[in-house]
């Protein structure tokens, strides 16, 4: 059976078998070997995608912790600061106090001291004024012995002793 | 240089035996190749995947280059079939031709013969009906004829055919050329010492041109099948 003539017989068996050899051949390749490879390269094209996708991720997440960590440091500095100036502020008014206690209790001693040396001094001038009221009586008793009477003696020391006084 | 062809008729139908035969063998040495360079997958390409990847890529190339990848993708694997059945088809005529008993030509290019250019020429010819109904319905098939006015329908039916022929008879012209050349500088070399010194470089360059000319075929026939395709299925046109 022959169609048509092209410079050579162009004949019906030739084409059926060769449209059979080709589309066997496709189907065959189709199945063993074109499947498995578009496979594996859709399988590629995915798993780079996921790794693009994962490494953006993690570089997201890291610049995300940066940022906290240099938060973090940020406050922990500022923290720092903070507990430097409260320490500063505090040994400074502790050392205010400190001195200001000091001049307290220096002022209270020398209140004190003073008040004594008054006290000593008073005590002191109480014992002299007896020591000089016996003394006196005892030279008046010497000197006057037998003029006067004892009673009349107190009378003229006292006197003595009076005029001291305000004199002082 | 006229050859007889190995012919057997059965069921009233006329088999060429020599292109059957050598089609037959490029299409195992295509599967061969393809079984080789897929039988071990892997995720980091070596070797023989690299290569069968490139042609992946290469094909993928010339789909994009003629319709958005959504509608092409399909036509991938027909794409890369077809360039490499055609790529080794055409080298298979290269090294030698065979004649055997009565002048009979048993060994050659399969594609040097019109019967296997234009049955593959119009497989795809039918195929780009097939997919612009399938793709795009029967009516806007249709108006594809119609268009851009209506008084072009007859000549966008001549086109069809003509594309057929052209797309077959290109492939088999060329190839039929260059085995034709080849023979006549074979029997240049045969015919003495002299032809034999005198053929050789022209023999060598011969065959180095062929088989540019198979991988530049076996481009120029898969490139027009996806611009046939893409005529057909494209929403644009």
């Amino acid at each position: 059976m022959e169609f048509l003539t092209i410079g050579a017989v162009v004949n019906g068996g030739t084409i059926i078998a060769q449209l059979l050899i080709f589309l066997i051949l496709l189907a065959l390749l189709r199945a063993y070997a074109w499947k498995p490879l578009m496979g594996i390269m859709k399988q590629r094209e995915e798993h780079i995608s996921n790794e693009i996708e994962t490494a953006e991720k993690n570089r997201a997440e890291a610049e995300k912790y940066l940022a906290e960590q240099k938060d973090e440091l940020k406050k922990a500095r500022e923290e720092a600061q903070a507990i430097i100036n409260n320490a500063k502020q505090l040994s400074e008014n502790q050392g205010k106090e400190i001195i200001a206690n000091a001049k307290d209790e220096a002022e209270r001693i020398k209140k004190e001291a003073v008040a004594e040396i008054e006290r000593e001094k008073e005590a002191a001038i109480n014992a002299l004024k007896e020591q000089v009221a016996s003394l006196s009586v005892m030279i008046a008793s010497k000197v006057i012995e037998k003029e006067l009477d004892e009673k009349d003696q107190e009378q003229l020391i006292n006197d003595y002793l009076k005029e001291v006084g305000e004199e002082r | 240089m006229e050859h007889n062809h190995p012919e057997v008729e059965l069921f009233g139908l006329v088999f060429n035996l020599s292109t059957i035969l050598t089609s037959m063998i490029a299409a195992v040495i295509v599967f061969i190749i393809a079984i080789v360079a897929t039988r071990n997958l892997q995720l980091k390409p070596t070797g023989m995947q690299n290569f069968i990847e490139w042609v992946f890529d290469f094909v993928k190339g010339m789909i994009n280059s003629t319709m958005d990848w959504k509608t092409g993708g399909r036509f991938l694997t027909l794409g890369v079939t077809l360039l490499m059945y055609i790529f080794i088809a055409n080298v298979l005529g290269l090294p030698f031709a065979l004649v055997l008993g009565d002048n009979e030509l048993w060994w050659k290019s399969p594609t040097a013969d019109p019967t296997m250019t234009l049955t593959m020429a119009a497989m795809v010819v039918v195929l780009s009906h097939y997919y612009g109904i399938k793709m795009k319905g029967l009516a806007d098939y249709g108006k594809g004829f119609l268009s851009p006015m209506w008084w072009m329908l007859p000549l966008k039916i001549i086109e069809e055919f003509a594309n057929t022929l052209t797309l077959g008879l290109r492939l088999y012209g060329n190839l039929y050329a260059g085995e034709v050349l080849l023979a006549l500088l074979a029997g240049l070399m045969t015919s003495g010492w002299l032809g034999a010194i005198g053929g050789a470089i022209p023999m060598l360059a011969w065959q180095g041109f062929s088989l540019f000319i198979g991988a530049i075929q076996a481009f120029i026939f898969t490139m027009l099948t996806m611009v046939y395709l893409a005529h057909k299925v494209a929403d644009d046109h």
